[in-house]
């Protein structure tokens, strides 16, 4: 496939190998923070093809597992009204909350269905007119202007029954947390492709200048991901700090300003809590006045009490790159993704279920 | 899930066109990419385009990973 194909041969891997090689460098921790970069580095084997001093760490990079268990449960309570449809992306279903998850309400006999597009959730509400139906507005900057334009169709074609579940969250200020927190020494970011798409590379400058770290924004075929070790490799060798675009066949330093424009004409920023990372300021983004009839939140109250977590699941501190998947007690041995305990393990993306399908990288 | 998949553009008809992703025709929402036109690739997001994959921005990446440096 055009675009695809070209990215993945091998001889260009082994030659950018050999440029990285060439780095005899003290140790270096490179994070990624997208789910789909951490499947590309599992799948590939990529981790065990690079020398020992260059360390791959999985951060915040999932949204499925970065969603607060709060929040995890809201959905949860959703399900349970009778009047009501539940549409979701997929990796939602299975992620277990305090005491049961979409699927087992879905057994319970909750109106739940996967949707590929926003626009499939509008659908089902033209159809189901004496239904309400809520869309689990999970993702980061990739997916808010896609819900954005679906809560502007619904406000368009007057589609009454319509609501979103808002749990969108922003990349930057997750990656200020972690710095902050100097829990993990980073010294270099992998930059999400295509939530960088949306915001564009300046959206990192402050990365780059303020906490001095490379930041390399990466498409997803295994050569791009080689290629951006390489540049951040570089970077630290000449001891710079700057935002380079690797994936620039798609990334533009301003990004795609329409979709940006649909996010802040629905949506304002908000303080919001991470799996793990906990609260984050203006770290997330709600529904602005104008479209709070479309709030599922104000609109049902979905009531939780005491949300949390099997005690043993460390899928909190793996999110922030401080434990590896192999580190938790249950992974393997009663968690796994037939039985997932936590969401690392849920999510096609999580860092557990990336553990678990190819090994430890 | 920010996945998103390179498609071709096959037929357009306002904010919709028809996109070829990896052989199967689908249909998809292109108001966030302006003055595209068929043939043209755009990555697929939730059913949506997100942007343009320009062709020449691709081949060049392609070289830049042979450079031996």
């Amino acid at each position: 496939m055009k675009f695809v194909d070209e990215f993945r041969k091998r001889s260009i891997a082994q030659g950018i190998l050999e440029k990285i090689k060439r780095f005899d460098s003290t140790m270096v921790n490179l994070m990624e923070v997208c789910g789909t970069h951490t499947m590309v580095i599992f799948k590939q084997g990529l981790k065990g093809m690079l020398p020992e001093n260059v360390n791959l760490l999985s951060g915040p990079g999932c949204p499925v597992c970065v969603t607060s268990q709060e929040d995890i449960d809201k959905t949860i309570d959703l399900a349970k009204k009778r009047e009501v449809i539940i549409t979701t992306f997929g990796d939602m279903v299975r992620v277990p909350g305090t005491s049961s998850s979409l699927e087992e309400e879905k057994g319970n006999g909750a109106d739940l269905r996967v949707i590929y597009s926003p626009g499939e959730a509008l659908k089902i509400a033209k159809q189901n007119p004496g239904k309400k139906v809520i869309l689990i507005a999970v993702g980061f900057e990739t997916t808010s202007p896609v819900i954005a334009a679906s809560v502007l169709d619904a406000r368009k074609e007057k589609i009454e029954n319509f609501y979103i579940f808002c749990s969108h969250k922003l990349i930057p200020p997750a990656m200020k947390g972690l710095l902050e927190s100097k829990e993990v020494r980073i010294d270099g970011f992998i930059c999400p492709g295509h939530v960088s798409v949306v915001i564009g590379g300046n959206a990192y400058r402050f990365i780059a200048d303020k906490y001095n770290v490379p930041c390399v924004i990466t498409g997803f075929e295994p050569l791009d991901v080689l290629q951006s070790i390489y540049m951040l490799l570089k970077q630290i060798k000449e001891n710079r700090a700057e935002v380079e675009i690797e994936y620039f066949r798609a990334v533009h330093p301003r990004g795609n300003r329409i979709a940006q424009g649909l996010i802040s004409e629905v949506f304002e920023v908000c303080d919001v809590r991470w799996r793990g990372l906990g609260n984050i300021p203006k770290s997330g983004l709600r529904l602005k006045n104008d479209f709070s009839k479309f709030d599922a939140e104000k609109e049902f109250r979905p009531r939780i009490k005491n949300s949390k977590q099997n005690p043993d699941c460390v899928c909190g501190d793996v999110l922030r790159g401080v434990k590896r998947p192999t580190q938790c007690k249950l992974f393997k041995k009663v968690c796994n993704p037939e039985k997932p305990y936590g969401p690392c393990m849920v999510s096609s993306e999580g860092t557990c279920a990336a553990y678990y399908k190819y090994g430890g990288g | 899930m920010c996945l998103a998949i390179p498609a071709r553009i096959l037929k357009i008809n306002g904010n919709l066109a028809l996109v070829d992703m990896a052989g199967v025709n689908r249909e998809a929402d292109i108001r966030m990419v302006k003055n595209l036109r068929v043939g043209e690739y755009v990555l697929i997001h939730a059913g949506f385009a997100i942007e343009k994959v320009a062709n020449k921005d691709a081949e060049e990446t392609l070289r830049l990973f042979k450079e031996i440096a």
